[in-house]
Formats: structure tokens, C-alpha cells, sequence
């Protein structure tokens, strides 16, 4: 992608940004933080720290989007089929299944936990053979595995309560986050996408597949270990403290690869940014929606996601026809 | 420069895919390496392609084993064209030319050496007319061309080419066919993975057949594309015949018992 779009990327995620820390329920301008205005505090303690959260999480999910969408050479690739989002999703569920959301930073443990897990099993399965296909379907496997555990945890739940409690947190938000928050996922997130960084040569290798790519100087086991782990680091980071946001993955990759050539390595930045702008802007349309309590970002992001996927089988159907 | 494999085995489960096979390849020359399906050609493509371990025997370049030489090292000395032809993202042809720079590239970004070595490859191959188009948009002649200007623009001391000629009309084919000519000529080693005996016999300088991953025989054409060697290789008989100019032709007449 050139500067251009890059610069206007970041331009619109800062739009985005000022938009969110003044938007909601109570409309704050942005330079009541400056004033001895009681206002400040919205801002500082719950606007700013909202919106920095939607801007790592945002980046960090349209990041690791583009990276396995390149990697599977699967444009219909999403971090959750990798399986370590739902693992993430799990070991939060199970955090508060067994009451222990209490202690607040238990769950963003149990999140990393699983995402951990997640990720330990597919490197289990498929880590020696290296393959595409292989790594794919455990990928699939574990996903689903995932899944049916955290539906078994709502059916099992103790009290109606906690089963409410689970599917909400199954419905990714950012309400009421603080900076400890932001402490938490920030770094976590920042590390994985350095990692994630360092696939794009070889992801661009792989556009001639599998063999091509090795035959090339790609070593394809040191590749699949950056994938694993900076997928683990920044989806595990999103998911613990956000909860389940999908989609942003899916979609991101796709609006900006135009721009950029279709070429899977110079997608990433692109998608970061693009991620980071979709999410904080969908974040602050959750808030000026007027309905009477705060829409589900997560459930937005689904409504979003869920056409978008059905036009792109479409489209994809229409190119192989 | 010199490519060989001495003793080379794989074996999967009690499957032996290649045996004894014993082999030194020159430069400058086009290899075809010949021989029915399951003889093991491809897995001795894999081999020297450094795609496959081989359970017994060595691969040597420059009288080294494989195993000694870096990764990137070897990408930059042994090109590999994969059979599958498949281009996952709709990159445009200069852009898909240029990820044969990949082995060559430095940490920041492109040299003036890549970008000629990249006008090199998509001259020799005539793809420079359409480099801005996106490679899903090609004919399957073009995007042929298009891969073959991708392994030249790493401009590897060899050029292993699985079956590149699938898929491609006659044409078409002879054009491929001229082109390996042409990159053995500039001083490369061709190893050229064929099905058609009639183009083994237009383009190779040394013919290799395999059969049940043994080698049958190895030499120049006209000593190799006989009719005993090819009935002992694929189990046919064949017409030899040869054509106006002096070359030969081999026409499959039945199959032997």
C-alpha cells in the first residue's frame, strides 16, 4: 500500500479515536480534560483507556487476520479458526463458571491459559509435519472442542446467573474498561505483533505455495512458530480483555488488500490500522446508538460480519463458476 | 558447479520410492528425467529440491552435501518450479517475478541488482508486455511463462522443473521447450521432470529413466530413447522413427505383456 493510504489509515484512526473519547451517553468535548473540568474523569478513567483498549484490540485482530489469511492461503481465514480464539474464550468462561471473576484479574489469566492451551495443542498435533492442511483442520478441531466445552459450561452453569454472565462475556464489549485493562493487554498485544511482523517476506513466499516457498529459503517450521505464537500473544490479549469480538479478522484483510497490491505481506500494517480505525469507530457507534442500554460490540461486529462473509462466498462462488 | 546424488534412497513405511539411484547432472545441459507414474521422479525432484530427506545416500552441489549449505544459500543456487502451478493472491506479474528476488533480498527491500535481474527474466521469457497485469487474468501459456521468469529472476545455478509443459498446448510447449534450451545455453543446469518422450528427445542433452525408483539408464538421447530401454522403462513398444531435420520421434505402439 502506498504512503497515501497508509497516512489516510492513520489519519482515520485518529479521527476515530477523538470521536470515541468524546462520544456517549454524555457527550464530552474533547478539551474539558485540559480545564479543572469535573468532566475530565470521564476521559481519563474511562473514555481514554476505552479507546486505547479498541485500538490495540482492533489492530491486534485485523493483524493477525491478514497473517492467517496469508499464511492458510485461505481468504475465508479468520483467528478463530486457528482455534485460539474459542480456547481463549473458554478458559474465561471457565473463570467465571467457577465464580472466580470476583477476583478481577483472574479471568484474563484463564483467558491467556486457554489461548495458551489453544495453541500448545496445535503445536502438538500438527507442529512436526508442518503442513497447511494438517495445521488447518486441528485448527478446526480445536475450535470446535472449544466451543462445545463452553456450551456444556453454560448448560452445567450453577445458577441462571452465571449462565448470563458467561454469554455475555461471549458477547465481546469494551464498556466499562479501566487502565488495567490496558496494562494487561497492551504489552501482550505489542509483542505478538512484533513477532507477527516478521512473517510478511515469508508470507509473501507462500503466495507461490507450500514447496515454492521452501524451496525459496522459507523455513517452514520457523514460520508456523511465529503464526502460533504471535496469534496466541495477540488474540489471547484481546479475548481477555474484551472478550469475543469476531469478524474484524475476516473483514479488515479484505478491504485493504486492493489497495495493496493482493500481496499477502504488504497487507499487515494496512491491517493493523484498518482493524484498529473499524473497531474504535464501531466501538463509538455502540455508544451513540440510541437505545436504551449499550448495544454488544461484539454482537455488532457479528451483524457486520456475517453479511460480509455471505458476500464474499458469493463473490468467491461467482470467480470459480 | 555440480550436481549429483550418490546412492540415494527413500524409503516410506516399506514403501522404497527411490533406490540405489546414483546420479551426476552437468551444467549447461538439460537433463529430462523420464519414466512411467511411481517410477520416482518427482521424489527425486523433491530431493535435490531439498523438499525430502532422503533415508539413504546424499545429495552433493558443489561436491558438498545439501546439508552443509545455508538455506538461503541454496535457494539462491537451486531454483525449484513445483508442478502445481496454483498463484494464491491475485499479484501482478512484475510483483510475482519478483518474489524470485526472495533468496537474494536484502533487509531493505530491493537492490538494483534485483530489478534488473528481474527485467532479465521477464525478457527472456516475454512476459514484459503484460507486467502490470494480475496473474489471474493470464492464459495458462502466459502464467507458465510467468513461473518460469519467477525461478530465472533468482538466477540459480540450477533449475529443477517438475512437469512444466502440463496443461499447455503445442505450442505453447515448444515455446517451454526452447526456453530450458535457452537457460542451459546461458550456462545453467536444467533438470527437467517430462512426460512426452518426443520432447525429451527435442530438448535434452542427457536423459535419465527411472523405473520402480531404480535408474534404467542415464545418457544422451539417442542412446537412451531406444526401443529396448523405453519397453524396459514403461513396459510399450514403441516406432522410432526420425523426422525431416534428423531428430528423433518415438511413437508408443502397444503395450508389452
Amino acid at each position: 500500500m502506498n504512503r497515501l493510504g497508509l497516512f489516510l489509515l492513520l489519519i482515520g484512526c485518529l479521527a476515530a479515536a477523538a470521536l470515541s473519547v468524546a462520544a456517549g451517553k454524555v457527550w464530552v468535548p474533547l478539551d474539558a480534560w485540559t480545564a479543572a473540568d469535573p468532566r475530565s474523569i470521564i476521559i481519563v478513567e474511562l473514555r481514554l483507556p476505552r479507546t486505547v483498549l479498541a485500538l490495540t484490540i482492533g489492530a491486534a485482530l485485523g493483524l493477525s487476520g491478514a497473517v492467517m489469511q496469508g499464511y492458510l492461503r485461505n481468504p475465508l481465514a479468520d483467528p478463530g479458526l486457528l482455534g485460539v480464539s474459542p480456547g481463549a474464550a473458554f478458559g474465561a468462561v471457565m473463570s467465571l463458571y467457577f465464580g472466580y471473576a470476583a477476583q478481577a484479574w483472574l479471568l484474563p489469566i484463564f483467558a491467556l491459559a486457554g489461548a495458551a492451551t489453544a495453541m500448545a495443542l496445535l503445536a502438538l498435533i500438527a507442529g512436526r509435519s508442518a503442513s497447511l492442511v494438517l495445521f488447518t483442520l486441528a485448527g478446526l478441531v480445536i475450535t470446535n472442542i472449544a466451543g462445545s466445552l463452553t456450551a456444556l459450561a453454560i448448560s452445567l452453569a450453577p445458577t441462571p446467573f452465571v449462565a448470563s454472565e458467561i454469554i455475555t462475556w461471549l458477547n465481546g464489549a469494551l464498556t466499562d474498561r479501566s487502565w488495567d485493562d490496558v496494562k494487561l493487554a497492551l504489552p501482550l498485544a505489542l509483542a505478538g505483533a512484533a513477532i507477527l511482523a516478521t512473517t510478511a517476506r515469508s508470507l509473501d513466499a507462500l503466495t507461490l505455495g507450500e514447496g515454492a516457498a521452501r524451496s525459496m529459503g522459507v523455513d517452514p517450521r520457523r514460520l508456523q512458530a511465529a503464526v502460533i505464537a504471535g496469534t496466541a500473544l495477540t488474540v489471547g490479549a484481546s479475548v481477555a480483555a474484551a472478550g469475543v469480538i469476531g469478524f474484524i479478522g475476516l473483514m479488515v484483510p479484505h478491504l485493504v488488500r486492493p489497495f495493496a497490491g493482493n500481496r499477502p505481506g504488504a497487507i499487515l500494517l494496512p491491517s493493523a490500522l484498518g482493524g484498529a480505525l473499524l473497531l474504535t469507530l464501531a466501538d463509538a457507534m455502540v455508544r451513540i446508538a440510541p437505545t436504551v442500554s449499550e448495544l454488544r460490540l461484539g454482537i455488532v461486529m457479528s451483524m457486520l460480519g456475517g453479511p460480509f462473509f455471505l458476500a464474499l462466498l458469493l463473490r468467491m462462488r461467482k470467480g470459480l463458476a | 558447479m555440480s550436481l549429483s546424488v550418490e546412492t540415494l534412497a527413500v524409503t516410506i513405511g516399506d514403501k522404497r520410492l527411490l533406490n540405489e539411484v546414483s546420479v551426476a547432472f552437468a551444467s549447461g545441459h538439460v537433463t529430462a528425467i523420464l519414466g512411467p507414474n511411481g517410477a520416482g521422479k518427482s521424489t527425486l525432484m523433491a530431493c535435490l529440491a531439498g523438499l525430502m530427506q532422503p533415508t539413504g545416500g546424499r545429495v552433493l552441489l558443489d561436491d558438498r552435501p545439501r546439508g552443509d549449505f545455508e538455506r538461503r544459500d541454496l535457494a539462491r543456487r537451486v531454483g525449484y518450479l513445483p508442478q502445481e502451478a496454483d498463484v494464491h493472491w491475485n499479484v501482478d506479474v512484475a510483483t510475482l517475478v519478483g518474489l524470485g528476488r526472495f533468496p537474494h533480498r536484502g533487509r531493505w527491500g530491493e537492490t538494483p541488482e534485483d530489478r534488473d535481474a528481474v527485467t532479465r527474466a521477464m525478457a527472456a521469457t516475454d512476459v514484459g508486455g503484460f507486467a502490470k497485469r494480475g496473474v489471474s487474468t493470464l492464459s495458462g501459456g502466459e502464467r507458465a511463462r510467468v513461473l518460469l521468469a519467477r525461478v530465472l529472476a533468482g538466477e540459480p545455478d540450477w533449475l529443477l522443473a517438475d512437469e512444466p509443459l502440463a496443461n499447455l498446448d503445442p505450442a505453447h510447449q515448444l515455446d517451454g521447450l526452447d526456453a530450458l534450451r535457452r537457460v542451459a545455453a546461458a550456462g545453467a543446469g536444467v533438470i527437467v521432470v517430462l512426460h512426452d518422450l518426443n520432447h525429451a528427445a527435442r530438448v535434452a542433452d542427457d536423459v535419465l529413466l527411472l523405473r520402480d525408483g531404480r535408474v534404467v539408464a542415464f545418457g544422451p538421447p539417442d542412446q537412451v530413447l531406444t526401443r529396448d530401454l523405453v519397453a524396459a522403462t514403461y513396459g510399450v513398444d514403441t516406432h522410432v522413427g526420425v523426422a525431416p531435420g534428423g531428430r528423433r520421434f518415438l511413437i508408443p505402439t502397444e503395450r508389452l505383456a
